[in-house]
């Protein structure tokens, strides 16, 4: 009984998130990313510092990318330019055509850790998005069950974060991000803290939801059977200044299961990220060295 | 639409499976901590079964200590008042705790001592509202604002050192009645911990959080009232309690004025009329007062800080 009506609520956040998607812009899809000819320079004690160099990259809707790279190559600036929060240098970042200017609720942001506020409750953290866009209390918190529900955590829905685990609480901060229906879901190594086990669980789980949203999802990781596990495209970016050094193409059948991870497909896939990364992880540190 | 409901019927079943995966070999924290922590509402139940005992278990030892402490101090002091213990400091005319226990029966049996407390209570808690007010508008515009702190803090800075004592002459220069100098005073006592409690709680902001704020579509007034403010909470509130404190004995400085009633008045003034006990009664009554409004302050915003208890811990 219950069961039904959890499902029931599901499908009706499902439909809604549809025909808000449609209302956007009449006939197109949302969520396409463009990304074009953009550097990003910061100025630093040193001098000028090119975090990100004549990146080009375009995403459709609907598509699930992975930013691969070695640690310091620019993923997260990339990734913050695209959420605004990072002002392009030079170049241009677009969603739907429209330029970004600044973070949006259009672009849900899920962080590495730590960045559901602590002083409000599970239910509040999700329910922050909604009520900021004008909804009424009544109808955010029962938005905020709904995606609460849809990670598995409804029965927390009164505990503070510090009480949860780390992957619950990265599961809190999906259903926040989702909770305003986002057209791009924009991932910074949100699993990067978890253990091994966990981490599986909850790259299976996003899947499973971002099955039923199809929503742009743009996941910055640096662990390679993540990033063939989860994404339709792999980008690679090479170490500092970033550059975009190759873009492959994960033809994997979906829904993915932890079997695939032993498949041959997979398996050449991951050879050729591994050489690519191995190649661009040396260079980082033959440049760090220098520059020390 | 059916198929779209199996779908949606499947993945919640696979949610739900890895949400409830059983805490068995190996099994991953996530999954133990969702087994351990059982959903809030039954953990209370069992919690508020006991809550007696285990204050008894952990407390209570601890309680017992800091009371036999104090009681420990008064036996000696009653000691060392019967026999007149003088060795460079002089007990001869220190009233015994039984003296003053007496004198303060009296008081208490009066109506006099109950007006003095009045007294001092009101202007306390008007100094008191004036500078918690004020202080956290000052503080948060000069944590938030680069400009606000350039201007506010040089006042702050030379102002914050000058004892309470000191304002009196330019105080009753200044105020048009007794009432208002001692209130001043005592305010300017609570605003400075006020102040710079609340600037530095807000200059503690975490960035990430107002990041992850901006990206749900909040304002700045939505960022300071929900990411701002309550980050700084924990700070303030000690700013809070601190002030309480300041405020106490600022208004003791105070009430050197008043001709008439308060608590620190009744102090000076049994000094002036060379009534021994009563001096003991007025420095008590201080003490107990301002520990006991702290610790209403402490209180009364605890409910702001309860997201910091982790767990079992409160
Ligand atoms: N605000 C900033 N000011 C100055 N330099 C910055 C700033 N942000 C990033 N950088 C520099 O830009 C480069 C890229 O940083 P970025 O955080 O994007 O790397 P990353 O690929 O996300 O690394 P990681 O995998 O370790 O998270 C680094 O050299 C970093 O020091
Ligand atoms: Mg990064």
């Amino acid at each position: 009984m219950n069961e039904t009506l959890m499902n029931d609520n599901r499908l009706a956040v499902l439909d809604h998130s549809r025909t808000r998607a449609k209302s956007g812009k009449p006939g197109a899809e949302r969520g396409r990313i463009s990304v074009r000819d953009v550097d990003i320079v910061f100025d630093t004690a040193n001098g000028p510092h090119v975090a990100v160099k004549n990146a080009n990259l375009a995403v459709r809707p609907g598509e699930f990318i992975c930013l691969l790279g070695p640690s310091g190559c620019g993923k997260s600036t990339l990734m913050n330019s695209i959420a605004g929060f990072v002002p392009p240098s030079s170049g241009e970042v677009t969603i739907d055509g429209e330029a970004v200017t600044e973070p949006g609720p259009d672009r849900g942001m899920v962080f590495q850790q730590h960045s559901l506020f602590p002083w409000k409750t599970v239910k509040e953290n999700v329910a922050f998005g909604p009520l900021m866009a004008g909804v009424g209390q009544n109808e955010a918190n029962s938005v905020a069950r709904t995606f609460l529900s849809l990670v598995g955590l409804a029965a927390f829905e009164n505990a503070y974060p510090n009480t949860l685990s780390g992957g619950m609480q990265q599961r809190v901060g999906i259903a926040r991000a989702l909770a305003n229906y986002p057209s791009v879901l924009l991932m910074d190594e949100p699993f990067g803290a978890l253990d091994a086990q966990t981490r599986v669980m909850m790259q299976e789980n996003l899947l499973d939801i971002w099955r039923e949203f199809r929503n742009t999802v743009v996941f910055v990781t640096h662990d390679i059977d993540e990033a063939v596990f989860l994404s339709d495209r792999i980008v690679v970016m090479s170490a500092s200044p970033g550059r975009i050094i190759a873009d492959i193409d994960v033809k994997l059948p979906r829904p993915r299961e932890q079997s695939l991870l032993t498949s041959p497909e997979f398996m050449a896939l991951k050879r050729q990220c591994l050489d690519l990364i191995r190649q661009e992880t040396l260079n980082a540190f033959q440049q760090q060295n220098k520059a020390g | 639409m059916d198929s779209q409901s199996n779908a949606a019927i499947r993945t919640a079943e696979a949610l739900v499976d890895t949400s409830a995966k059983p805490s068995g070999t190996e099994a991953t924290p996530d999954a133990c901590v969702s087994a351990e922590l059982s959903p809030p509402e039954e953990k209370s139940q069992v919690q508020s079964r006991t809550p007696v005992m285990i204050w008894f278990r952990t407390s209570g030892p601890r309680y017992l200590v800091r009371i036999m402490a104090l009681v420990a101090a008064v036996l000696l002091w009653e000691l060392a008042s019967d026999n007149g213990f003088s060795f460079y400091v002089n007990f001869e005319n220190i009233p015994a705790p039984s003296v003053v226990g007496a004198a303060l029966g009296a008081e208490l049996a009066g109506q006099e001592f109950y007006l003095h407390i009045l007294h001092s209570l009101e202007r306390v808690a008007i100094a008191y509202v004036m500078a918690v007010v004020l202080g956290v508008v000052i503080g948060v515009a000069m944590g938030r604002s680069r400009w606000a702190e350039d201007i506010i803090l040089p006042y702050i800075e030379l102002l914050r050192p000058i004892p309470a004592v000191a304002w009196i002459p330019l105080a009753i220069l200044m105020l048009p009645t007794e009432q208002s100098s001692i209130v001043f005073i005592t305010f300017l006592g609570a605003l400075f911990p006020v102040i710079l409690n609340t600037v530095h709680g807000v200059e503690q902001t975490n960035g990430l959080l107002v990041r992850a704020a901006r990206s749900l579509g909040a304002s700045r007034t939505a960022i300071l009232w929900h990411v701002v403010l309550p980050g700084a909470m924990p700070s303030i509130v000690a700013g809070l309690a601190i002030g309480m404190g300041v405020a106490w004995f600022s208004l003791l400085a105070g009430e050197i004025i008043s001709g008439q009633y308060g608590i620190g008045y009744y102090t000076w003034n049994s000094y002036t009329l060379i009534q021994y006990p009563q001096i003991i009664i007025g420095m008590l009554t201080i003490g107990g007062l301002g520990t006991l409004c702290t610790l209403l302050v402490r209180k009364g915003c605890s409910p702001l800080l309860k997201w910091q208890a982790r767990g079992g811990r409160s």
